[in-house]
């Protein structure tokens, strides 16, 4: 983990209430896709974590929905500088993929996908890319993903574009080693059963400090209490134990 | 004696900061931070007889100058703290530590104490009379003069160090509090635990904590701190533990001025993790600000 100043070198929307920020800075302490950071705002007490879209050496990409008080405030910045916590939780595990991968990111769950992509694909790896959405005018990042050279198929729930089905009912279409998801929890608990094969899911709750610290994000596994700040957010399937 | 050196109940403390229990785990995720040396020591995290997972999520809510939490003592249980914790603990940590307990009834509480009153590493047993965020246990003991002076007897009874009880703002009359606690033997008082309070969602018209209630803490509790300290700094003749809300060095001067002998920092560490070092980095500055020579002579320095 880091704490270091980012500048804010764009911010742009990507659809009604989903925004790209691109930020300046240094990046030395994220190791893995998946991985989230923390940012602290002004006049708010909590960091907002978000997680990390794309990284290289020196600039941060996060996409984020506007869905409170943190998030509103984000859309507005044009300039400025940002106090944020990198290298936080643990990410993807890229050594467990085999030859064809399967990405399922589910709205907001896409973003963490796409590093994800470029490094699996940078390994060699053959990469199928389900993206879902409720509707099309939600969708983001379709043309990201193929540019990167990954099949990408688009899900949306009222058939307004792409396949009209959930992200599930797309990957019975595909055969694949393994999957890796990001999503909103009902979305992740039907991929428990529908899938074929092991994987990870990454999960998110309200967090404290996102650095391990407080326990407020703690979840119950297979494998014991996990803070999902910490030891998360990436959970292997084996290990999720579905409360409810 | 340095300027920044206090005397905590005997053990001398290189300055008077010290992490509150809850906001630090046992010490590693910050020593990978900075040197956890640096601090005058720090209280663990809360420790039960029995491990415990806590309260349901979602366990956290944001507030204007501060957060409520409701994660209700989540921790491995004494004897894992013991064989566990505080080995890895040691490795990063050698100055002697205060040891957080919590309990849910006057054995757990003197039980959890005599274990950890025998580890070397543990200087102090902080006794949490005060979480808000458990039921029939916690504060229920911290609201009332006679069973926080009962817990007191129970656990000095069996223990050889010093005993802080941690109190909580949730009562009437806090000094009836201390002085049972003095009465009965306690060598410190800390105060103040979190106010009890709850958040409602808009949207969802439900609470924002599963656990409907949780206690708040943050800046914005740091004025009813203030007070409470200097209240109980001048009804009790022991040391006061001072802390809620603070968040700066300024903040650490103010609560001694109340009569706080040394200062906890809690919410502060999760939202800026360097902030304690970064205090006791800054104190020097702060006291030649005010002429301030030695922070041992500022305790209830207040005119």
């Amino acid at each position: 983990m880091k704490q270091s100043i980012f500048t804010i070198l764009s911010n742009t929307a990507l659809t009604e209430n989903v925004y790209k920020m691109v930020l300046g800075g240094d990046t030395s302490a994220i190791t893995a896709p998946g991985q989230f950071v923390n940012i602290l705002l002004d006049g708010l007490y909590l960091r907002r974590p978000i997680s990390v879209c794309d990284y290289d050496e020196n600039t941060l990409t996060i996409i984020y929905k506007v869905v409170g008080k943190g998030t509103q405030a984000m859309s507005h910045m044009e300039t400025g500088e940002l106090d944020i916590l990198t290298g936080l939780g643990n990410g993807y595990d890229l050594t467990v993929s085999g030859d064809h991968p399967v990405l399922l990111g589910g709205g907001v769950g896409v973003p963490p996908m796409y590093n994800l992509a470029r490094q699996l694909l940078a390994q060699g790896k053959k990469v199928t890319v389900i993206l879902g959405f409720n509707t099309k005018s939600e969708i983001f990042y379709e043309e990201e993903f193929k540019n990167l050279g990954c099949d990408v198929l688009v899900t949306t729930v009222d058939g307004s574009y792409g396949i009209k089905s959930f992200v599930t009912d797309a990957l019975k279409e595909v055969s694949y080693t393994y999957f890796y998801t990001c999503g909103p929890e009902p979305m992740l608990k039907a991929l428990h059963k529908a899938t074929a094969t092991s994987g990870q899911m990454s999960f998110e709750e309200r967090m404290g400090c996102g650095f391990g610290a407080c326990m407020g994000c703690s979840c119950k596994t297979l494998t014991g209490y996990k803070r999902i700040c910490k030891d998360g957010p990436v959970m292997r399937k084996e290990e999720i134990l579905w409360e409810s | 004696m340095g300027k920044l050196n206090v005397n905590l109940c005997g053990i001398e403390l290189a300055n008077p900061v010290i992490p509150a229990s809850g906001t630090f785990g046992y010490g590693y995720e910050f020593a990978e931070l900075y040197d956890i040396n640096e601090l005058g020591t720090f209280s663990f995290k809360g420790t039960t007889r029995d491990a415990r997972f806590g309260n349901p999520t979602p366990r956290i809510a944001e507030c204007s100058a501060g957060m409520i939490n409701a994660v209700g003592l989540q921790n491995p249980g004494v004897d894992k703290v013991i064989s566990e914790e505080l080995p890895r603990l040691a490795k990063c940590f050698h100055k002697p530590v205060m040891a957080n307990v919590s309990g849910f009834s006057v054995e757990d509480y003197a039980y959890t104490c005599e274990k950890l009153d025998k580890e070397p590493q543990v200087g102090w047993l902080e006794v949490n009379v005060s979480c808000p965020n458990v039921h029939g246990g916690g504060m229920s003991f911290g609201t009332q003069p006679q069973a926080a002076a009962e817990v007191t007897r129970a656990v000095k009874a069996v223990t050889t160090k010093p005993i802080i009880i941690k109190l909580s703002p949730n009562v009437t009359d806090i000094v009836s509090i201390a002085k049972a606690c003095e009465d009965a033997g306690a060598d410190g008082i800390s105060l103040i635990n979190t106010l009890l309070g709850m958040r409602i969602d808009l949207r969802t018209r439900k609470p924002v904590i599963a656990n409907k209630m949780g206690g708040f803490s943050g800046p914005a509790i740091f004025p009813v701190a203030v007070r409470m300290v200097y209240q109980v700094a001048q009804a009790v003749n022991i040391p006061v533990v001072g802390m809620g809300g603070v968040s700066s060095a300024e903040d650490v001067i103010e609560m001694m001025l109340a009569g706080a002998t040394a200062v906890e920092v809690g919410a502060a560490n999760l939202v800026h993790p360097y902030i304690c070092r970064d205090i006791i980095r800054d104190l020097p500055n702060v006291m030649e600000k005010y002429k301030i020579n030695s922070l041992q002579e500022i305790i209830g320095g207040i005119k």
